[in-house]
């Protein structure tokens, strides 16, 4: 098992650098200059030293190897030597938003707590619902819950989130009365400070409307998986054998049954977790929630490469790592599994 | 097969006899009551966009503005726009576009990971990299590099194509070289599994080449999953459109689709709700049909199923 870690960890190296030289000469295409947003009246020689000082007028090997080197060398060494006194700050530039002319990192971690809070919320919250759901619809099937629970996830797997989204702000926000109970915000403000029970509350109430179209859909798809998950081992032997044992129903399904479906579910689990930061994009924006999401939205449409570069480069770790993660608790939690 | 082939020549009006292996298969998927009604509503929407506006022959572009912001009348029973333009006109319009850029990215998807699919499954030596291939495409971020690829290439296609030519190329594109990676792995591993059979050994004994393989024995076999992620795929490709769209960054304002036609609507939430939700609608609903419709061939195309 160890090995096989060690061997997923290097395979994971090579793909992470081809995809962030695919992701870096993909945008390295894009059209729109830095400095065109600059006064006119900026003589061009000042220009051109603007531009060399962003790290443009390199080759494109050059400025990809830097940008490699700042994203995995100096960024983090930056971060340490801020917590730790004992490593001094990297001598590099930090890398800079073409947009903000701040450094990429800072921002992105001053976006990161609202993307973590309202997704990784929602996440939980799906998972909680779609478990419940898939076991005793696999344990009844074909009943009259089994049908309404597969056809209100099929529904959840069609409806987009920008559908969903859109649904819900004019069912609870422009329909319902101001001052009625059920009148939840639909936009997101940052800037709440949760000090007193009053403002934590409102700090719920804003985040109901987007962790229920997130968790819809993260619901839609668990409990499918789990039903599934549990009707494969609902037939097996050592079902019947259990139950012929005398063993209690509960201790059958729950304990048993429960745990051989459990594997695969966990593992699909581990893989949606960055398929949410991707789906997170769409209900940021609907919500106005200045998150991740939100973020790459706004710089795409500013044509700021560097901050586009890192997002898109962090999804694509995130990826790998969730993937990786996968793969081990597989391993770990199926003994039936062997990958030497 | 001799056997069916032999009486199919002696006695074609016997259908109980001659029977083609897809009518088993369409008489299961009868018995989904939830597929069939996904293909009616499928077949309805189709005929609806395309053939609709042979009927109601409004122009989706003619701004009326003192018709504007008007509720469902007789006149214009989905009601109209901010420019007096028809709902219903529009939204047949963008279904156009939605359900062509759907089938189209559905079928470079296809194309694209059947020939992965099958290339690695059948050719070892090549297996490794394909498969290595689709590893690091399944590994990038898509939603992201979508909006990247279209708000690059936007402007050169649009130059030499047309604005509506270049940005459906763009996206058809775009949805198709990032949505083939579950065909191919799927085909992949049907071919490997056929690969062992003793027709395929049969055929090679008597000198059958590797193209001629594939297309007579290979690819008839493997046409059930194909069909299955066939339906699903265009379900996803009508999303992603959709979301891009609804991003900004899809088709021009101008040349609605449902996604586009949504995202304009959100704008007017607060005083006219009824119009975020016909092209809602219209993707939901679709979109639900054809997964419908998928869960019912996966189960038809079952031969574990089938028959019972």
């Amino acid at each position: 098992m160890l090995t096989y870690t060690f061997r997923r960890l290097l395979t994971a190296i090579p793909t992470l650098i081809f995809i962030s030289l695919i992701i870096f000469l993909l945008l390295d295409m894009a059209p729109g200059d830095p400095t065109a947003q600059l006064p006119l009246t900026i003589p061009p020689e000042v220009r051109e030293q603007i531009r060399q000082s962003l790290g443009l007028g390199e080759p494109v090997h050059i400025r990809y190897l830097l940008w490699l080197k700042q994203m995995i060398w100096s960024e983090p060494v930056y971060y340490l030597s801020q917590s730790v006194d004992w490593i001094s700050a990297p001598d590099e530039a930090r890398l800079i938003s073409w947009q903000t002319r701040a450094p990429v990192m800072d921002t992105i971690i001053e976006r990161l707590p609202q993307t973590l809070m309202v997704v990784g919320l929602a996440y939980v919250v799906g998972v909680l619902i779609a478990l419940p759901i898939g076991i005793i619809s696999a344990y009844k099937q074909y009943s009259v819950f089994d049908q309404a629970g597969t056809f209100v996830s099929m529904i959840g797997f069609s409806i987009p989130p920008f559908f969903s989204g859109v649904l819900m702000i004019i069912l609870f926000t422009v329909m319902m009365p101001n001052d009625s109970f059920w009148w939840f915000p639909s936009i997101y403000d940052t800037t709440l400070v949760i000090d007193s029970w009053e403002n934590f509350g409102k700090q719920v109430r804003q985040m109901v409307l987007p962790v229920m179209v997130l968790a819809l859909q993260t619901t839609a798809q668990i409990s499918r998986f789990m039903r599934a998950s549990m009707l494969d081992n609902l037939n097996q032997d050592y079902v019947r054998t259990a139950r012929a044992k005398g063993m209690t129903e509960s201790v059958v399904v729950l304990k048993h049954v429960l745990r051989n479906s459990m594997i695969p579910v966990v593992t699909v689990i581990a893989l949606g977790i960055p398929a949410i930061f991707g789906g997170a994009i769409i209900t940021e924006q609907i919500f106005k929630v200045n998150g991740i999401g939100q973020l790459l939205i706004v710089s795409i449409q500013a044509s700021d490469v560097p901050m586009v570069q890192t997002l898109t480069f962090i999804f694509a770790i995130l990826i790998v790592f969730f993937n990786l993660i996968a793969d081990i608790l597989y391993g770990i939690l199926d003994p039936r599994i062997r990958y030497d | 097969m001799t056997d069916t082939a032999a009486s199919t020549s002696i006695d074609t009006r016997n259908d109980a006899v001659a029977r083609n292996q897809w009518w088993d298969v369409w008489d299961q998927f009868k018995t989904h009551k939830g597929a069939v009604m996904g293909a009616c509503f499928f077949i309805f929407i189709v005929l609806a966009v395309y053939v609709g506006p042979w009927i109601w022959s409004i122009d989706p572009t003619y701004i009326d503005v003192r018709a504007r912001n008007q509720g469902p009348t007789w006149a214009h029973p989905f009601g109209t726009d901010q420019l007096g333009r028809d709902m219903l006109a529009r939204m047949m319009a963008g279904g156009q576009t939605s359900i062509s850029v759907g089938l189209t990215a559905m079928g470079l998807a296809l194309f694209l990971g059947t020939l992965v699919g099958v290339l690695a499954g059948y050719f070892k030596r090549i297996d490794g990299i394909l498969m290595r291939l689709t590893d690091l495409f399944l590994a990038l971020p898509l939603l992201p590099l979508l909006l990247v690829m279209v708000m690059l290439f936007r402007q050169p296609l649009s130059a030499s194509f047309g604005p509506e030519t270049g940005i459906f190329i763009l996206i058809v594109v775009a949805i198709g070289i990032t949505s083939w990676m579950p065909t191919a792995r799927i085909v992949r591993g049907d071919v490997l599994a056929l690969k062992e059979r003793e027709f395929v050994l049969a055929a090679r004994s008597i000198g059958t080449r590797p193209g001629k393989m594939i297309l007579r024995h290979v690819l008839p076999n493997v046409m059930s999953p194909i069909m299955v992620s066939a339906t699903l795929g265009i379900a996803t490709a009508i999303i992603t459109e959709s979301a891009l769209s609804f991003l900004g960054l899809g088709f021009p304002p101008d040349f609605p689709t449902w996604g586009r036609l949504l995202y304009d609507a959100t704008d007017f939430m607060q005083q006219h709700p009824q119009r975020v939700m016909w092209p809602g609608l219209a993707i939901s609903l679709t979109v639900l049909s054809v997964n419908y419709m998928g869960d019912g061939l996966r189960d038809a195309l079952d031969p574990r199923i089938r028959g019972l």
